[in-house]
């Protein structure tokens, strides 16, 4: 995954503004090395919206398009890879407005301000399953729990928690502001906890019964 | 300022961005010092957002990046990209 907040960001958006000035003379072929590392990140985000592989990777490309053709009204002020989102999500919403299955904001501030959020209590799961993450089974139960979240939930943990975007640059994307991507992002936290943990927390268990030792689960400790 | 669970629940996911107020956060570490229960919502929360930020989880369509820059390359033979 691309960090877009990760140690050497500077060195990289130096060789990004190289790279787009090259483009911009007329070196037009850079602009596939220019796109290579946020791939995966357009496809999630698309994904996160449009909720069908086939549909989120047109949308990647009609994006990539849009982002070649206006490259140079790129202005280095916002970071390349907030900017190439921000065409992503606008492309998705289109989409989505054109066949009337605009992303619904039902959630109004009061409703959220009422609703039941009481994590899932358990005392047996602590360890971090990244090992079982090889598994399809563990894969599907995660990627199904995110598809079952409301459409505004969806976005704000797709952005923050699978894309690791700051609090600001998710206010700036989705147009609200950062205390409302962090009520969301906290209530987004919760219901996939509550959901995930029973589910994660029975197959850790059932796997270690299975080999008798941790071998998939091993614990971790936290720093 | 003795906290009771739901007030934990309610700081959980700024405990973990960690951008609880100082003061806010002493407390929270107070009852999660004691509280089993907190204190394993906590690490199930902490362990959920490490599982969806690994690169296995959302899988990318097979051949998805060679699709991409083969429509990439149509375009970039024929059009220049657009004057501000």
């Amino acid at each position: 995954m691309t960090a877009p907040e990760a140690p050497g960001t500077a060195e990289k958006s130096g060789s990004e503004t190289a790279l787009i000035a090259a483009i911009l003379a007329g070196d037009r072929e850079k602009f596939h090395l220019l796109i290579l590392p946020y791939e995966a990140q357009l496809f999630r985000t698309a994904f996160a919206l449009v909720k069908n592989a086939e549909e989120a990777e047109d949308v990647v490309q009609d994006a990539v398009l849009k982002a070649y053709r206006k490259l140079a009204s790129f202005r280095g002020d916002a970071k390349f890879s907030t900017w190439l989102i921000a065409i992503t999500l606008n492309v998705a919403r289109g989409r989505l407005r054109q066949q009337s299955r605009v992303v619904v904001d039902s959630l109004d501030e009061q409703r959220e301000g009422n609703a039941d959020f009481t994590p899932a209590a358990l005392t047996d799961w602590r360890e971090v399953p990244l090992a079982a993450l090889e598994r399809q089974e563990i894969r599907m139960l995660v990627q199904q729990a995110v598809a079952e979240l409301p459409d505004t939930y969806r976005e704000i943990i797709t952005l923050r928690d699978v894309e690791e975007f700051s609090v600001n640059d998710t206010a700036d994307l989705l147009g609200i502001s950062a205390a409302l991507v962090k009520v969301r992002l906290h209530r987004a936290r919760l219901l996939l906890q509550k959901k995930l943990a029973p589910q994660l927390s029975r197959i850790a268990k059932d796997e270690s019964k299975r080999s008798g030792k941790r071998s998939l689960f091993g614990r971790l400790s936290w720093l | 300022m003795a906290l009771n669970c739901r007030h934990v629940w309610d700081c959980i996911s700024e405990y973990i961005d960690g951008t609880l107020d100082p003061r806010v956060r002493a407390d929270v570490e107070r009852h999660l010092a004691t509280c089993e229960i907190c204190s394993a919502i906590l690490d199930s929360t902490r362990n959920i957002i490490i599982l969806m930020a690994d690169d296995r989880v959302f899988e990318l369509p097979l051949d998805f990046s060679r699709r991409l820059h083969a429509k990439l390359r149509d375009v970039l033979k024929h059009e220049h990209p657009e004057p501000v």
